[in-house]
């Protein structure tokens, strides 16, 4: 398994990496994970409107949801062997920071407010954050935005918008305590499974193995491959259809990857362009 | 939630929600990749015309680059949620991060324009002038050239797929501005090299452009489409007006080379915003994520790894 980024520093503090197995095909979409992960986060409301897609009124991770439960409703059977089948099936996920293992935002942070913590996780510094925006876009899932909410809207002192990125911890105050996520906590079916990451990549290897044997439609893991575009992720997923269904995206690469070559680029082009300003002065001396 | 896209193939999406996060950027950054840009190329300017004796148009693009130099940070700082917190864009050295060594190349070339300025306005501090000069013309280049990559190195399809040609679109871009900037504030007769580079600017950047798109393919459209495909067409008007102009009456008549310098400016300035539209656009609709990637996967035949291909 490749070593996350920046997970070298800690010596003797070094914890067990540590992660989500999201297995969505017991999910029930009581959104629990939802509702705990606020409580416990101190996560401001963020309005209360109905989206008309299926019962996901959360709409999308953000600065102020940091799970997010999706809701797809489809004419496809749950089997693929004929039992039971009805021809219709409602996939419910819940959905979170993957932690990646090489992680685009932390790569990309000017300011080292984004750092890996010794359990593996990748957290924002929220004293640091000088809310630059750039993890933003870097993010290939959309998991982080920048929080526009006033920290307190009655208060003069506390009444200009907040300005800085936030994203799930994977609680990371409730692991140094020696807790489980609230998500993991709260979640009624283990839908939410948290663990160090190697076993929970051998659960959902079992898992899979399973739901291929009962003939269950579109069943995949996501995420769990340690050589995928990010070198796998700290938060899983087992699937019932493609990532994309689910508002995923089906291969997403670390941005980062691909720098050297952007520098080697950028010194080519930096050099043109002193050579191009330098010959336009050829003979111009009159 | 399907929809059926121009090659016929089926894309799938969340309700058509996007998949990753728009920039949350505003106003601010894209005024900022001109002005950047009009800084550091103009610094190259200025030394140029110092080492070929033509000191009129080096103190210009001096003044012109130093001008720049100083609104740069100003927008910068105006668009952090936290612009107090603003000078931890210091606290770390971090290669990954190009918004990181931006600032610290920033920091470098403004110090040394300003100073070189400062010392040309006194008329006094000559060997100081010579080694700031010598500094904001090695920091110059990557100042004009690094937004570039700034915006390459992110999720934005239109953008990360653009990553070989974009930092060379934003050198020419630079060149264009600066060599415009300054035919504007000189007298025509020593303004030569400026309307050359201001006019091989904007061809080259005209060239690259066209380049990009044709190899960006499907994903091209998104340049074309929109606000972005309008403010690009604008750019291009006024680039190659003011090109046409500066190249003319321009050589003649301080009047023509004053609007054809702002005409080329202005140009610029858009193609900085089509740039920055289009990536928005291309984060905004999620079939250019998910396509993209599924392109890559039928032509390279396997999933991604963390090696660059």
């Amino acid at each position: 398994m490749s070593a996350p980024d920046g997970l070298v520093t800690y010596g003797d503090e070094q914890q067990e990496r540590v992660g989500f197995f999201t297995d969505t095909s017991v999910c029930i979409g009581c959104k629990a994970c939802e509702v705990a992960c606020k409580e416990w986060n101190l996560i401001p409301e963020d309005g209360l409107s109905w989206t008309g897609n299926s019962y996901d009124n959360t709409g999308e991770l953000s600065a102020n949801t940091w799970r997010h439960v999706a809701f797809v409703e489809q004419e496809k059977p749950l089997l693929t062997n004929g039992n039971g089948e009805t021809g219709l099936r409602w996939l419910m996920e819940s959905d979170v920071c993957k932690h990646c293992t090489h992680a685009a935002c932390l790569d990309v942070c000017p300011t080292g407010s984004l750092f890996r913590t010794e359990f593996g996780t990748v957290v924002v510094q929220q004293d640091i954050c000088n809310g630059c925006g750039y993890c933003v876009p870097a993010c290939p899932f959309g998991v982080l935005d920048k929080r526009h909410l006033a920290p307190a809207p009655d208060l003069p002192a506390f009444a200009k918008e907040d300005g800085r990125v936030w994203k799930c911890t994977l609680c990371y105050d409730r692991l140094k305590g020696g807790h489980e996520p609230a998500c993991a906590k709260a979640c009624p079916t283990k839908s939410i499974q948290f663990g160090p990451l190697d076993e929970l990549r051998e659960r959902a290897d079992a898992r899979l193995a399973k739901l291929d044997a009962e003939g269950w439609n579109g069943a995949q893991l996501y995420g769990r491959d340690p050589d995928d575009g990010v070198g796998g992720f700290g938060a899983f997923f087992l699937l019932l259809d493609e990532p994309e269904v689910y508002g995923l995206p089906p291969d997403p690469v670390v941005t980062t990857r691909d720098l050297p070559e952007m520098w080697t680029n950028m010194l080519a082009a930096a050099g043109a362009l002193v050579v191009g300003v330098a010959a336009a002065f050829v003979g111009s001396r009159s | 939630m399907s929809y059926v896209t121009a090659a016929g193939t089926e894309t799938r999406s969340y309700y058509g929600r996007p998949i990753i996060k728009e920039p949350v950027w505003t106003w601010e950054i894209p005024t900022y990749f001109f002005t950047g840009g009009l800084a550091g190329a103009s610094a190259v300017l200025s030394s140029a015309a110092r080492v070929s004796g033509n000191e009129k148009l080096a103190r210009t693009a001096l003044y012109v680059g130093t001008a720049a130099e100083l609104v740069s940070p100003a927008l910068l700082i105006s668009d952090l949620g936290r612009p107090e917190r603003f000078h931890h864009m210091l606290r770390v050295v971090k290669p990954t991060s190009p918004m990181n060594v931006g600032s610290w190349v920033l920091l470098v070339s403004g110090g040394a324009s300003t100073t070189a300025a400062l010392c040309q306005l006194l008329g006094r501090f000559t060997p100081l002038r010579r080694a700031a000069s010598v500094v904001a013309t090695l920091a110059g280049p990557p100042l004009a050239t690094y937004t570039g990559v700034l915006v390459a190195d992110t999720a934005v399809p239109a953008w990360h797929e653009a990553r070989r040609e974009l930092p060379w679109i934003f050198g020419a871009s630079a060149a264009a501005s600066a060599g415009a900037a300054a035919s504007m504030f000189v007298d025509p007769r020593d303004a030569v090299p400026a309307r050359r580079v201001a006019v091989a600017g904007v061809l080259a950047e005209g060239a690259l452009m066209q380049a990009m798109e044709l190899r960006l393919g499907a994903l091209g459209d998104v340049y074309r489409q929109g606000q972005a495909g309008k403010l690009s067409w604008a750019a291009k008007g006024l680039a190659v007006t003011g090109a046409a102009l500066l190249g003319t009456k321009g050589r003649k008549s301080r009047a023509a080379a004053v609007a054809g310098g702002a005409l080329v400016c202005a140009g610029e300035l858009c193609m900085r915003w089509a740039v920055f539209t289009a990536g928005r656009q291309s984060a905004r609709d999620p079939k250019y994520v998910v396509e993209s990637q599924r392109r890559r996967i039928e032509r390279d035949g396997t999933k991604a790894t963390t090696k660059p291909a």
